[in-house]
């Protein structure tokens, strides 16, 4: 009986997750009035013209690049600076260190939105507005990152680094030769997340690229919303696309994931 | 790397965390290629003193000197000293023979001359076989071998052993201790080893020093320790069944009296607790020196522990040969080998031995 209860409640549960993805997926094959007709969950006939279209009505293959490498620099830059800080937060000692750091946590107490337009500011007086560099320079450290490899490094054995000391390490190779290799899982969790929160980051892109050369997948679909006219297929269809690398993504990598949000609990 | 055996020398060496004082003005000269052995019950700062030595905690006040130089400034790799952790600390991700390789790639030595080494510190430890497993895939015997072999791979002035045998079982504990003081005997290399074990420590130590609170007791060889400790805390410690004690006071004469015994001799304290070793008490002697009634009597094949109602309010434990007959009930007659007794003054300290019934 209790366990009938508990599938109900974890039905419902994906219902609810997975509701709006169906929904986006049977809106995409709709005709552009059909969505408006009452009642209407799943396309009479489906549409699937409206994939290519969708996809060519824009650039999106230049897009799609566009996200891959703001992605991917942000991934890199995160894990580059969030595994040296982490490891130097939890491991060396310097005055102020635990100040320093609670500092750090404190930033994340600071809506996103607030420090949108300081960082526009900045991005503008050193010319790199609509450019790579704008977009990914202010995104290379994630205090959240930092605050998980912290943590992470906390939990590898002293003793190891000690024997590294003993057979001679400094700071550094012990870092790259001992507690990065070990820090693997984090780095994962942390590299996912990372990867998929630029992957869905909409303000910031759309904010800092002009041109269509710059713009990424989220401003692109974004785009179908314009003042004039919505075209809702059009917007699920590229939708779909653009998360099908996450969805595929998420079925390799659960785990990481996972850990990631037990990680985030620990705080 | 050969520069033989090194001396450590400690020069009222202070470590202090805090309000704690972990390692209170110690003072220690290990001789090269001498197996020192330090024990203590845990907490008593004898792990923080080894990481003293090795350099991975700085010390609060005084100097650590290793091979006649003063190392307080010289970092952990330089300080000629390996050690061997009690969790053994091998790195997950690396195979074994990475693993024993580690510190001479840190050293920055070329890849024929670490396979050479890593190959023939392999060999002497029956490591050659495992070297492409990883840790997680070795028994603990095995992974305190490589954890050894690591230590040996640098060739060190000084070896350091942080407890490496609280973590195997009694049977491989054993036959490691023995290892480890063959070791001791091919290698001729200096070698502080820290543990809690007494009879770990009488069995491998060539001199031991006992720590209590920070402080070393006594330092001397085992039958030093054993026969001669010059502080209460020292005898109790070492020895098992432990020293058995009494506590005398001084009488309107000026004598130390305690249960049936009165010391001959005048002492110049009012307190003072008489020690005796359960081997040096007899139950078959012509004369005895007090009455008891037997408890209990634990035979152990080779002895016999005789658990005894006295002296005084006193439960003392005799240990006897094997072939004497006694049993839970009897009472007995118990004389004490007046020559090996100690009497320990107020503070601890031993203040005579060779005593006198008066």
């Amino acid at each position: 009986m209790r366990s009938a209860a508990r599938t109900a409640l974890l039905a419902l549960a994906c219902a609810a997750m997975a509701g709006p993805f169906l929904w986006m997926a049977a809106t995409s094959l709709m005709g552009q009035l059909e969505v408006f007709s009452p009642g209407r969950i799943l396309p009479a006939s489906p549409l699937w013209s409206n994939y290519p279209e969708a996809l060519t009505s824009q650039p999106f293959a230049r897009y799609f690049l566009n996200s891959l490498v703001f992605a991917v620099a942000v991934v890199a830059g995160q894990v580059a600076t969030a595994t040296a800080a982490g490891y130097a937060f939890a491991r060396l000692r310097f005055p102020g260190r635990d100040r320093i750091f609670m500092v750090f946590l404190a930033t994340m107490m600071v809506p996103v939105v607030v420090v949108l337009i300081p960082r526009f500011l900045m991005i503008d007086a050193v010319g790199w507005i609509d450019s790579y560099q704008g977009l990914i320079s202010t995104e290379l450290v994630s205090v959240w990152g930092i605050f998980l490899m912290r943590q992470y490094f906390r939990t590898l054995p002293r003793d190891l680094e000690d024997a590294a000391r003993v057979d001679g390490a400094g700071h550094w190779r012990i870092f790259w030769s001992v507690a990065l290799p070990l820090a693997k899982p984090a780095v994962a969790t942390l590299g996912l997340f990372a990867f998929v929160d630029a992957w869905k980051n909409l303000l910031w892109p759309l904010l800092v690229t002009r041109s269509m050369e710059m713009r990424v997948v989220e401003v692109g679909i974004a785009a179908f919303h314009s003042t004039y006219e919505i075209n809702w297929p059009y917007q699920m269809a590229a939708g779909v696309v653009a998360v099908l690398p996450i969805a595929l993504l998420f079925l390799f990598t659960q785990r990481y994931f996972v850990r990631g949000i037990q990680l985030e609990g620990i705080r | 790397m050969t520069r033989g055996p090194q001396s450590v020398s400690l020069r009222g060496v202070e470590k202090r965390f805090g309000d704690t004082v972990a390692v209170a003005a110690v003072d220690l000269e290990v001789r090269p290629g001498e197996l020192m052995v330090l024990v203590g019950p845990s907490g008593c700062g004898k792990s923080t003193l080894l990481r003293l030595v090795a350099g991975l905690e700085e010390a609060s006040a005084g100097e650590v000197w290793i091979g006649g130089r003063c190392v307080d400034d010289v970092p952990p790799g330089d300080r000629d000293a390996a050690m061997v952790f009690q969790s053994y600390a091998l790195y997950p991700h690396m195979t074994v023979a990475q693993n024993l390789g580690f510190g001479l790639r840190v050293r920055g030595a070329g890849r024929a001359e670490i396979e050479t080494l890593v190959g023939e510190v392999a060999t002497v430890l029956g490591l050659s076989g495992l070297l492409s497993r990883r840790p997680g895939q070795l028994s603990g015997g095995q992974r305190q071998r490589v954890a050894l072999g690591r230590a040996m791979v640098r060739d060190p002035g000084v070896f350091l052993f942080d407890e490496p045998l609280s973590n195997l079982d009694a049977g491989l504990r054993l036959r490691t201790r023995d290892e480890i003081a063959a070791l001791h005997r091919r290698l001729g290399t200096t070698m502080i080893f820290v543990t809690h074990d007494q009879v770990e420590a009488l069995s491998l130590g060539e001199r031991v020093a006992v720590m209590d609170r920070g402080r070393v007791l006594q330092v001397g060889t085992p039958d030093e320790i054993y026969r001669r400790p010059v502080d209460l805390f020292v005898a109790g410690f070492v020895g098992s069944p432990a020293i058995n004690r009494l506590t005398l006071a001084r009488n309107s004469a000026g004598r130390l009296t305690g249960g049936p015994f009165r010391l001959a001799g005048i002492w110049p304290f009012d307190r003072a607790t008489l020690a005796v070793r359960p081997e040096d008490l007899a139950l078959d002697a012509p004369h005895a020196d007090f009455d008891a009634a037997v408890v209990r009597v634990e035979v152990l094949g080779s002895e016999q522990r005789v658990h005894l109602d006295g002296p005084g309010d006193a439960a003392w434990v005799a240990r006897v040969p094997p072939t004497l007959r006694v049993a839970a009930g009897d009472g007995i007659g118990v004389s004490v080998a007046w020559e090996r007794a100690h009497l320990f003054g107020p503070d601890g300290w031993r203040e005579g031995s060779a005593l006198r019934p008066s």
